[in-house]
């Protein structure tokens, strides 16, 4: 009978991919919620598609994570507990009104446009595999979120006091994208994955440029919000989590 | 030295593969879009390879189903479908005919270049309907992962275009 529950020995390499993935397949989800819910017909095709992009790069990283493990890639996304997940806080929060929901789809695609990109000389041929595709479709999901924001910031006032405050709440939870720690350090000094840190100063000046044709004022720093990639999350994930898990854990090895 | 036995039954499997369409564009098979990338006999068995469009490409085990049920149907039984990501799928594989058959279909064809990467400025396409080019872009994401959405100001009607990626 399948199990309940998945224990994973975390490597470095495990660690830091579970962290990409759990990344994608938490933000695809979320997106998913926005299925039949948009404000135009367009836009709801729009989000369903980015979320399926997310959904399928989680998969490839879970995947490659599973050749590592002896594990497929539903143990990992269906029998791991909140705290076995590693993604940033900032995917996780919820939709909020469309400004939330595009505002952390900026700040994630500005962040992870650059990282694939870096990611496709990965000397880990996998790594450059996966890189090489979310990097094309990270381009499209940036161009979309900043174009909504430029329209959302010049739109109407009360779309722009919405983006303002969309800004505002999720700015605390920007600087995780660029935390690091000894696992971390030891893939980049190794040629696996690049350089968190050394990607900001091109995430600042993409939310710079952004925000300026979008009439909005760049947050001011404050006290942030950590402890996703050590599974230390925010409540909103375990019901995220227990949508997502719940047919899964109720008749273990489903399948369609 | 080439085994011609397996020789023959790779031309076979490769022949029955490159017949499967691709469900959501079914004008164009799965050759023509670049997405087969190749067709090998290992001790007998036959292993096809292909790779997704887009990384969530819903189509992809359908694909896979069909090609296993077009090898079954040529008497293909030991084969099975690995799925590569790299070198990653771009707009660049579709052939010219393939090109030609999407605006035959209504779609117009991407335009040849590698995946676009400035934040605006969209290229403009010619509307495959009336042949003008003065269209504009609705959505950079349309009915499927591959596709964007777009309209003719000079005939009013609404097209899909193949993605740039």
């Amino acid at each position: 009978m399948p199990g309940t529950s998945t224990a994973l020995d975390e490597t470095p390499l495990i660690l830091v991919l579970l962290r990409r993935a759990d990344d994608a397949l938490v933000l695809g989800h979320r997106l998913s919620e926005w299925c039949g819910h948009a404000p135009t017909l367009e836009e709801d095709l729009a989000l369903a598609n980015i979320a399926l992009d997310q959904i399928g790069l989680a998969r490839a990283l879970y995947t490659e994570v599973g050749t590592l493990t002896d594990h497929d890639e539903d143990q990992l996304a269906y029998l791991r507990t909140d705290r076995q997940y590693r993604n940033c806080l900032l995917v996780e929060q919820p939709n909020g009104d469309f400004a939330h929901t595009m505002v952390r789809q900026f700040f994630y695609s500005a962040f992870v446009d650059p990282f694939w990109r870096a990611s496709c000389t990965s000397c880990n041929p996998a790594v450059a595999a996966i890189a090489a595709k979310a990097e094309k479709e990270s381009a499209y999901h940036l161009r979309h979120a900043a174009e909504w924001l430029i329209r959302l910031g010049g739109g109407t006032p009360e779309s722009h006091r919405r983006a303002a405050a969309a800004l505002d709440a999720l700015w605390p939870f920007t600087n995780e994208l660029f935390e690091i720690d000894s696992a971390e350090t030891a893939l980049i000094a190794d040629g696996i994955i690049p350089d968190p840190p050394a990607i900001r100063p091109t995430w600042d000046s993409g939310i710079d440029r952004v925000l300026a044709r979008a009439t909005l004022a760049r947050p001011t720093d404050c006290w942030m919000h950590s402890g996703g990639r050590r599974g230390l999350h925010s409540e909103h994930l375990g019901y995220l989590l227990a949508e997502m898990q719940s047919l899964h854990r109720t008749y273990p090895g489903a399948k369609w | 030295m080439v085994n011609t036995v397996d020789e023959s039954l790779r031309q076979r499997a490769l022949a029955a593969a490159s017949g499967v369409v691709d469900p959501e564009i079914p004008t164009l098979s799965i050759a023509e879009l670049g997405i087969l990338r190749g067709v090998a006999v290992h001790d007998g068995a036959v292993e096809v390879t292909i790779t997704p469009t887009y990384s969530g490409c819903p189509a992809m085990n359908m694909i896979a189903l069909d090609i296993e049920l077009a090898l079954a149907r040529s008497g293909i039984d030991q084969a099975r479908v690995r799925t590569v990501l790299s070198p990653a799928w771009t707009t660049d594989w579709l052939t010219d005919g393939a090109r030609a058959k999407l605006a035959a279909s209504g779609i117009a064809p991407p335009p040849h270049a590698t995946s676009r990467r400035a934040l605006f400025n969209a290229p403009t396409l010619v509307c495959p309907l009336c042949g003008s080019a003065d269209t504009e872009q609705i959505s950079e994401f349309g009915s499927t992962a591959c596709k964007s959405l777009h309209r003719c100001r000079a005939c009013r009607e609404p097209f899909d275009a193949f993605k740039c990626l």
